[in-house]
């Protein structure tokens, strides 16, 4: 039974094909395909961030009991538009000492870095930019390209309290990535496979998602994951411009706006991999099957479910103080997250034994 | 290693390798909502080793000013003082002048002032949780505290047509009676409120996050606080009882039923936790003087021109919702103060700052500063 996701995907790349021999670059064809794809993903995303951004500040607003942006376009859904256009046309305000080619670069890779996340995301039963059998990994050491980002724009500010958030988040990323990490390996050692789509089919082979066997895992993984975005509560670089200025003060326009979007990328990726994960991707709920919507529908609605929780911590909790929060990632989560592997393998090693 | 590179430097060069202290300036303008404060924090690494606050920056020399006016026109000048906590300083002047000119306010007039100040307290404290929790990173409680503080704004405008700067309690009364309708909806906001502080306490207080941040922070102890002059709901967070409605009751307070809060852990999470405590006793006060409430005239008779006797001086002492306001009058026969000075709670509470924020974090300064309710008005007048 193939998906509607496979035949629309069948179906584009048909009309592709013949667009590129009516061109006469069939010989290119898979390189091309390469191509659309990444400009369709990339496409989509910054569509989906602009509409996170719009999410946030309803959802905020409601939660404070605002109203939220309503005047540009309906429901105020162009807002983020208005907020992009006016990052584009700002003036470039650049530190004269700075160092020209680090602080040029910073934000690049911040964007970059991010959106190369997505690429092993599986939305639909084949609906996958690349299907990479070290899916996780890939994922995992992808996210890590944040903090060579951070620390860059820290440094190249050529400002000191810039310098100094710079230090602190890269700290608290560094930290957050172990119990991350650790969180996902007992799925692994249960799967026995890295690949994203792999998981996802186990979890429809044996019909239970891991968020309830790996229920500890889940709630370390959304900690981390909060963390590795630099959102509250973890949002001390943040925070700090109440009194030194995080590693973006000196970035104004259009590349504050890549550092900003690329936060909420980070997000998009982090919940995609808790809902690939945890939540069964493109899995319907097991009694609402019935409806027969597109896996594709499901896995949106699962990132937003997640998306949602990770946005109304911001508005909910106070600040984590550094040290306090260092001590909770080192000396909390990861004896957890190690107990946690420990539980699992003894379990795995008990079914084996009897089965 | 390390030995061949020390060797090669000289002596002078390695007293001049020595630490510098890191000195950050917050301020005078904060994203935070303190007003113009200015702290000059000395730093080693994170470890705060001195905060000195520079003042200031808001001082309009309102002292001075009030000497060259007539006493019901320093009126105005004390809503300026204390600005989210007007009908205090309002009312600590109007019993000042009061007292030096023997004019006694009539009892309709007594229970509206302790209304308008009870009132005033809630609006100051609301306002402070907002401000708070905002400092600690917590956004959302700013924006109950102003929705629930709007109301009693409203009601504020409903008497005297303003939301800040009342000018309401004159000498000898107050400036105008309140509205029939006054009555109801003042009810009928206290019947919403009074759940209202629970919810909040449940949205902070015992939140891992926010004990975390906030017990066992800037310590008081009950020695220290009274040996620096900590008034009001700051001390009485380290367990010393300490309310001037209590000691020294003015207006009617002694014939109204409260509770005086205490905690004795001296830290901000007590400081925050006497607050809460005492809207709910704000509240319960109001009701027993909307009970109380006698008709009658609002204002004494008095004489057209007000002066004040030869050679008089007075101190009077309330509780602002910060702690003791005094002012100090001394009349000389003219209808102009020839002295008022304000002893202002934030001036007096600002001074612990310093000790309390030794060897902690530069973040505890923000929640110290924060659990101390520190206006900048009031410091700098």
């Amino acid at each position: 039974m193939v998906s509607l996701a496979a035949n629309i995907i069948g179906f584009v790349t048909d009309i592709l094909h013949a667009l590129y021999a009516m061109v006469g670059l069939s010989f290119w064809a898979a390189q091309l395909d390469i191509v659309v794809v990444v400009v369709v993903m990339f496409g989509f995303t910054s569509v989906f961030v602009m509409f996170l951004v719009w999410m946030e500040r309803k959802v905020s607003a409601r939660m404070q009991s605002r109203l939220g942006p309503n005047r540009v376009g309906p429901f105020g859904l162009l807002q983020t538009m208005a907020d992009a256009i006016k990052l584009t046309i700002k003036e470039d305000v650049q530190p004269v000492h700075r160092d020209k080619i680090p602080y040029f670069i910073a934000p690049i890779v911040a964007f970059v870095a991010t959106f190369m996340g997505l690429v092993v995301i599986p939305f639909d039963k084949g609906m996958v930019v690349q299907d990479l059998n070290i899916g996780i990994l890939y994922v995992i050491a992808i996210t890590s390209f944040t903090v060579i980002a951070i620390l860059t724009a820290g440094w190249s500010s050529n400002n000191k309290f810039a310098l100094l958030g710079g230090f602190r988040s890269s700290a608290q990323i560094i930290s957050y990535e172990v119990p991350l990490v650790l969180s996902l390996v007992p799925i692994i050692m249960t799967t026995g496979t890295l690949s994203l789509n792999g998981i996802v089919l186990y979890q429809q082979q044996h019909g239970t998602w891991f968020i309830i066997p790996q229920i500890v895992a889940f709630f370390i993984f959304i900690t981390s994951a909060t963390a590795e975005a630099n959102r509250a509560p973890f949002d001390i670089p943040e925070a700090e411009s109440e009194l030194i200025g995080g590693f973006h003060t000196e970035y104004s326009g259009v590349k504050f706006a890549m550092f900003f979007l690329g936060e909420y990328v980070a997000i998009i990726v982090s919940s995609a991999v808790a809902a690939t994960l945890f939540l069964g991707g493109w899995l319907p709920l097991p009694f609402l099957a019935f409806l027969h919507l597109p896996g594709f529908v499901w896995f949106m609605l699962k990132l937003l479910f997640i998306i949602f929780i990770v946005m109304s911590f911001r508005w909910t909790f106070p600040r984590l103080r550094v040290d306090q929060l260092m001590d909770f990632g080192w000396k909390v989560l990861i004896p957890i997250a190690i107990l946690n592997i420990l539980a699992t393998g003894f379990i795995l090693l008990l079914m084996a034994k009897g089965a | 290693m390390t030995d061949l590179l020390l060797s090669r430097v000289k002596a002078d060069d390695l007293s001049r390798l020595g630490t510098d202290d890191y000195v950050v300036n917050m301020g005078p303008q904060h994203p935070a909502t303190h007003g113009v404060l200015r702290l000059v924090v000395k730093l080693d690494g994170e470890t705060v080793k001195q905060t000195t606050p520079v003042l200031g920056y808001l001082h309009r020399s309102i002292e001075k000013i009030c000497e060259n006016r007539t006493y019901p026109q320093c009126i105005t000048y004390t809503d300026r003082v204390d600005y989210v906590s007007a009908m205090s300083v309002n009312l600590a002047f109007a019993l000042a002048a009061e007292r030096l000119m023997g004019i006694e306010a009539p009892a309709r007039a007594q229970w509206l002032r302790m209304i308008f100040v009870e009132l005033q307290r809630l609006a100051s404290h609301l306002l402070w949780m907002g401000a708070f929790g905002g400092d600690l990173g917590a956004l959302t409680p700013f924006l109950y505290g102003l929705r629930e503080r709007e109301r009693i704004l409203d009601l504020f405008e409903m008497t005297c047509g303003q939301r800040l700067t009342y000018n309401y309690i004159r000498i000898g009364g107050v400036m105008i009676d309140i509205l029939p309708e006054f009555v109801p909806r003042c009810r009928s906001f206290l019947d919403y409120f009074e759940p209202k502080v629970d919810e909040y306490e449940d949205l902070l207080t015992y939140n891992p996050i926010f004990l975390e941040r906030t017990k066992g922070v800037g310590v008081l102890t009950a020695e220290e606080g009274i040996n620096c002059g900590v008034s009001g709901p700051s001390l009485r967070g380290s367990g010393v009882p300490c309310d001037v409605r209590k000691q020294q009751p003015y207006l009617f307070y002694d014939q109204v039923k409260f509770n005086e809060p205490l905690e004795q852990g001296g830290d901000c999470w007590s400081r925050y936790k006497v607050r809460m405590n005492e809207m709910r006793e704000s509240v319960s006060i109001i009701r027993q003087c909307l009970d109380k409430l006698e008709p009658g005239p609002f204002e004494a008779k008095m004489p057209p021109i007000l002066k004040a006797p030869p050679a008089s001086e007075f101190y009077s002492r309330i509780e602002s919702s910060r702690g003791e306001m005094g002012i100090y009058l001394v009349g000389d026969g003219t209808p102009k103060p020839w002295k008022a000075k304000f002893r202002c709670a934030s001036f007096n509470n600002l001074y612990v700052l310093d000790a309390l924020t030794r060897g902690w974090k530069v973040a505890d300064i923000m929640a110290v500063l924060g659990s101390f309710d520190m206006i900048v008005p009031e410091v700098d007048r």
